[in-house]
């Protein structure tokens, strides 16, 4: 009894089953006719494309199931395509598993490893080829080519040196500046305290001057959250209670994790939700972050009202709006 | 002249300018007291507030309070207003039926002549926002579709999404779908601000801009599946819901069929 | 011969009097394929590719990639009289003017989505049979770069109509360059031309979508395909399946009608969902503001793990000396993908590193026979899979009658827990059924018949397995762990010991396995019987 381990024996290739269509003339002839029941079906697809294409009108809808009022010209091109495109595939693949020779191929896989005497034979050659070129013997050549490559390879960054200015303070700065008035937006209406009831919410932007145009990165910067509670529901220190007026406090809509805009007021529990990515802000404790990734409350914007009775900025931002960036404590 | 005070003088002369006073204060009340067409008489109102006092005992008065003065679970409804009644209770949301964060759309409780009631005895306790009147509610003549897609996108898509179609809150809140609600509802909504929706003053959302904002809710409702089937109307995640099932569900399915042996 | 066969032949010969092409081309119409579905699912990404390029290039004729406003005048009522910028104005036209516009750029969208998963599912099909070993480590590498790039395609595809939600995820990209440490902002400012949102971004990332990409894709495709041709495709073990042969059918007729058929199957159902299903309704997401959002705000499927990951990172951020680190958008959003991307890139190297085989592997592996690969992938997957889904957590928080709360808690607690669970669960599952394998290569397969012995016993019949079936079970290799010494033959520690004994403790995690059932143990077994 030998101590060796006998495995199991690979039994080979198993011997080839021959399909109905090999052996049976009648069953190859139902798979040629079933083969060519789909090609006209895409036939018939196409057929449907181009007399949605052309015929359809495009504004009649009409009741699918699921669906709901479907739009019958966008139909008719789909499923005219889907038809077209998916027959032909189908009577291709048909036609390959039953008619086309299913016998299987063996082929044998090469080593792909050169032969050790290619291998010497490329190796020299590289070597005599490093040899003619000379770069060992010649090092000013070297290093000469060396500093003209590496440098050339500034150009190309620097010519897409204006892709963009630099920042420069435009991070750190918004439109809002003591005295500017608040205006709904839209409509550019100024608010007066008693426009807002206790539980209201105004989405507000920086006054313009008449003729002006408010571009979107003005928006992106200066949009800013007015809601109104009772003064007694505030929980702030001295100065940032002297920021609000009568119960209005007003906030930068631009979420301080990522910029989405924040103006998902709960009137019941008085907090603000951004909807990205769940950060919750607590209105009464200036937006102080009690949920979610954000890291810093919502910059609050400092209010009072002027000469009219409208509500104005006391002052800009007493920090930047929006999302962190290195520089913006420094 | 000397009639006159003959008259004056005539055993009838009090009786008459008796009659002839009270009809001069009843008719001159009646008149001055019938200047909005839908009021109803005196009497009709204030049995109507009676009837909407009792069933507000009935009904409410268990949490809200024998006086409406509100309590640990319920607020006070002293000063909401006929609108926040008419909104609350005509969509079935009050009486709210579990004590869970946030009261649910649901089958009226109340048909509609006793929801009037409960809003007239409310509205009777103290001044708050009115029901708006059907002329106020034209908002196929008043509003415009465009300014309304604008004004819902600026002020409503954070909570109810971008097709209205409701959203999630904090703590199991939510701003419910917008879709099958009343006009009248949807404002009334606004100017009471339910729940945990804001309010939205007639001056920050003007009166016309909230019939354009109904009217843009309404033409979304209304619009058909333009490119096929909606997938709810929510974005992205049912998009790839559907690729991860039915796209290549399909896909893996031909591939098997076509890598098997055929008979 | 025929006069079709004569000019055929003509047509051949001037092609071959030119460029030799006739050895080639017999060598390879020849060429054996390997038939099994799961190899089915790479083409899915390359005819999805091609249905990309093609409905890609209609959009182009019609899309104006420029952020200039414009008054919209279309025929779409609710938008009629918006400001809006001119990339979202033709989007809307393609969408309601040009016939056929909508159906393409639906087709064009699901193409993309339909792509991402093929490409994961191939992933998971080449990984969880070992298909990335000697010699195709350097394949592997193409597929994660395709991958990678695949996901930076679709963001940039999808940002190009400036629409509320793609804009909302464009500006959260922003940000994330804008969290980066010292030239954040720099940078920010150099891709957006200025602040944001500015003017610059859609026009600079639509050549980045239709030119950049795409030739790199291309030439990336080409490379891959070719590497699979060349080395010809691997194959699940099996009775006359060995290292050293490819067993299939030839490119020509089958191969070709096959996977020909298949490209007209993808593109059909492509076309399908395009047709039946809506997709990035843009006209109702509305034209992009930075003071507007929506609620349920997600990117597209292949990007939500990224956004579930940011939202249930901690608000970690500090502040040194004035300067501002947001780890809350750095970790999720750029360090832990970096790290997953680089480890899934090495994995090929990693896994040999720590088995040390170098050899050439042709022959495929059943995931069981690699119990700590596949752990390894379920635990990936599972922790992909929980990032995903809080990726979507405000929806199924409204769905389901959670809260995003619950969900969020959920999601931190999950994905640190559930990982480890899954690679434990699937190592079990995989040396149970390499148990299974083996009884049944010994014993049999149960028939569920009773019979009753003369003494009374009770036993069940076992049908002996085929001799096929036998090889397939047992045919894989079981290799040992590795022993690398830590002292040298007369005694002093070697400078790699430390090396070497994590190399040998790793590996004989790595060859934990059932041993496979022999010949000698079945023979044993028969004569007991």
């Amino acid at each position: 009894m030998s101590n060796e381990i006998e495995l199991i024996k690979d039994p080979g290739l198993p011997a080839h089953v021959h399909r109905r269509t090999d052996t049976d003339p009648k069953a190859a002839a139902r798979a040629e006719r079933q083969v060519a029941i789909l090609f006209i079906l895409s036939a018939l697809g196409t057929l449907l494309l181009i007399g949605s294409y052309l015929f359809v009108p495009e504004d009649i809808f009409f009741f699918i199931p699921v669906m709901g009022n479907t739009n019958a010209h966008q139909l008719g091109l789909g499923l005219g395509m889907a038809i077209a495109l998916f027959c032909i595939g189908a009577g291709l693949i048909h036609w390959a598993k039953t008619l086309m020779p299913d016998e299987e191929v063996v082929a044998q896989r090469h080593e792909f490893r050169s032969e050790d005497e290619d291998r010497e034979d490329f190796v020299k050659t590289v070597k005599d080829g490093a040899a003619a070129a000379g770069l060992g013997r010649r090092p000013l050549i070297k290093r000469t080519l060396g500093a003209a490559l590496g440098l050339s390879a500034i150009s190309p960054v620097l010519l897409l040196g204006d892709l963009g200015p630099l920042p420069g303070n435009q991070l750190k700065m918004t439109s809002w500046k003591k005295g500017t008035r608040l205006v709904t937006d839209p409509g550019d209406r100024p608010l007066r305290p008693s426009d807002l009831e206790v539980g209201a919410v105004a989405q507000t932007l920086p006054e313009i001057a008449p003729g002006e145009h408010r571009s979107l990165n003005d928006i992106a910067k200066d949009a800013v959250l007015l809601i109104r509670l009772r003064p007694e529901e505030f929980n702030l220190d001295a100065e940032r209670l002297s920021w609000t007026h009568e119960g209005i406090i007003a906030f930068s809509k631009i979420c301080s994790h990522m910029g989405c805009a924040v103006a998902l007021y709960e009137q019941t529990t008085k907090h603000l939700l951004c909807p990205c990515h769940q950060s919750t802000f607590d209105v009464t404790r200036a937006a102080k972050v009690i949920f979610g990734p954000a890291a810093r409350p919502l910059p609050q914007l400092a209010i009072t009202v002027d000469t009219e009775g409208y509500l104005v900025a006391q002052a800009p931002f007493n920090e930047p709006v929006g999302p962190s960036f290195w520089e913006r404590s420094a | 002249m000397k009639q006159l005070s003959r008259l004056r003088r005539h055993r009838a002369a009090g009786p008459v300018l008796l009659v002839f006073a009270l009809f001069t204060i009843g008719t001159t009340f009646q008149v001055a007291s019938a200047v909005d067409p839908e009021e109803t008489t005196i009497a009709a109102r204030s049995a109507a507030i009676e009837e909407g006092r009792e069933i507000f005992l009935k009904g409410c008065s268990s949490c809200h309070g024998l006086n409406a003065e509100g309590g640990e679970i319920a607020p006070s409804l002293i000063g909401v207003g006929a609108a926040s009644v008419d909104f609350q209770v005509a969509t079935g949301r009050m009486p709210m039926a579990d004590m869970s964060q946030q009261a649910m759309r649901k089958a009226p409780v109340y048909n509609a002549e006793e929801v009037n009631a409960l809003a007239m005895y409310v509205a009777s306790l103290a001044p708050g926002p009115k029901v708006p009147t059907e002329e106020m509610l034209n908002y196929e003549r008043d509003g415009s579709v465009a300014e309304g897609g604008e004004l819902f996108r600026t002020n409503c898509a954070m909570c109810h999404n971008f097709a209205a179609q409701g959203g999630a809150l904090t703590q199991g809140k939510y701003a419910p779908t917008l879709m099958g609600v009343e006009p009248q509802h949807i404002y009334e909504a606004m100017i009471t601000g339910p729940q945990a929706m804001p309010v939205f003053s007639d001056k920050t959302i003007t009166p016309e801009e909230k019939l354009s904002i109904i009217k843009w809710i309404k033409s979304v409702e209304a619009e058909p599946q333009l490119g096929g089937a909606a997938l709810g109307r929510v974005g992205p995640v049912t998009e790839g819901l559907l690729v991860w099932t039915l796209g290549i569900g399909l896909l893996i399915g031909v591939a098997v069929w076509l890598a098997m042996k055929a008979k | 011969m025929t006069a079709r066969e004569r000019i055929a032949g003509n047509v051949a010969g001037y092609v071959d009097d030119r460029t030799g092409a006739a050895k080639w081309m017999k060598k390879n119409l020849t060429k054996v394929f390997p038939d099994h579905w799961s190899f089915l699912l790479g083409e899915i990404c390359l005819y999805s590719f091609v249905i990309l390029l093609l409905s890609g290039t209609f959009l182009t004729f019609w899309f104006d990639p420029s952020m200039r406003e414009v008054i919209y005048e279309g025929s779409y009522e609710p938008l009629q009289g918006l400001e809006m910028s001119a990339a979202y104005a033709s989007t809307l036209d393609i969408s309601f003017e040009v016939r056929g516009g909508l159906l393409m750029r639906q087709i064009h969208h699901w193409a993309a989505l339909i792509f991402m998963v093929g490409i994961v599912v191939h992933l998971m099909r080449v990984y969880f049979t070992g298909a990335f070993r000697k010699p195709r480590e350097f394949n592997w590498i193409i597929g994660v770069g395709l991958l990678t790039l695949g996901i930076v395609e679709g963001f940039l595809g999808y940002s190009l109509p400036d629409d509320l939600l793609s804009g909302t995820g464009i500006r959260i990209a922003e940000a994330i360059i804008q969290a980066l440490p010292v030239v954040g902002s720099y940078l920010a400012f150099f891709a957006f031309g200025g602040a944001f949102p500015g003017v610059a971004f859609i026009p600079r990332i639509y050549t980045v979508h239709v030119l950049l990409l795409p030739g790199i894709f291309l030439a990336l495709i080409t490379v891959h395909l070719m590497l699979v041709w060349y080395q010809k495709h691997t194959q699940f073990p099996g009775p006359g399946r060995t290292e050293k042969n490819v067993v299939g059918y030839p490119l020509m007729p089958v191969y070709m009608a096959k996977a020909g058929g298949f490209f007209f199957i993808v593109f059909g159902v492509t076309a399908f969902l395009g047709a039946v299903a809506s997709i990035n309704p843009i006209w109702l997401y509305g034209p992009y503001t930075p003071g507007q959002v929506s609620a349920g705000s997600q990117p597209d499927w292949y990007m939500g793990w990224l956004d579930g990951l940011v939202r249930m990172a901690p608000p970690l951020e500090t502040v040194t000396f004035g300067y501002t680190i947001s780890w809350n958008i750095l970790i999720p959003g750029l360090i832990l993908p970096g790290i997953m991307f680089t480890a899934l890139a090495l994995y090929p190297f990693i896994e040999s590193w720590a088995t040390g085989d170098k050899r050439e592997h042709h022959l495929l592996d059943r995931p069981r026979n690699a119990p700590t690969r596949t752990a390894i992938g379920a635990m990936a997957l599972t922790f992909t899979l929980v990032s995903l889904i809080n990726g979507g957590n405000d929806i199924i928080a409204t769905t389901f009658d959670l809260t995003i709360n619950q969900m969020m808690w959920f999601s931190r607690i999950a994905i640190i827990v559930l990982p480890p669970l899954a690679y434990v669960i699937t190592k079990r599952l995989c040396l149970s059924l390499q148990r299974a394998d083996r009884d049944l290569v010994l014993h049999g397969r149960e028939t569920g018949r009773l019979v009753r012995m003369p003494n009374g016993e009770f036993t069940e019949i076992h049908e002996p397995i085929s001799p096929e079936k036998a090889w397939l079970l047992t045919s894989h290799e079981q290799l040992a762990p590795l022993e690398l010494p830590e002292y040298d033959g007369a005694g002093v520690r070697r400078p790699a010991a430390i090396k070497n004994k994590i190399r040998n403790r790793i590996s004989r995690s790595m060859a934990t396995a059932v041993p496979k059932a022999t010949e000698t143990e079945r023979k044993e077994l028969e004569g007991h019987h």
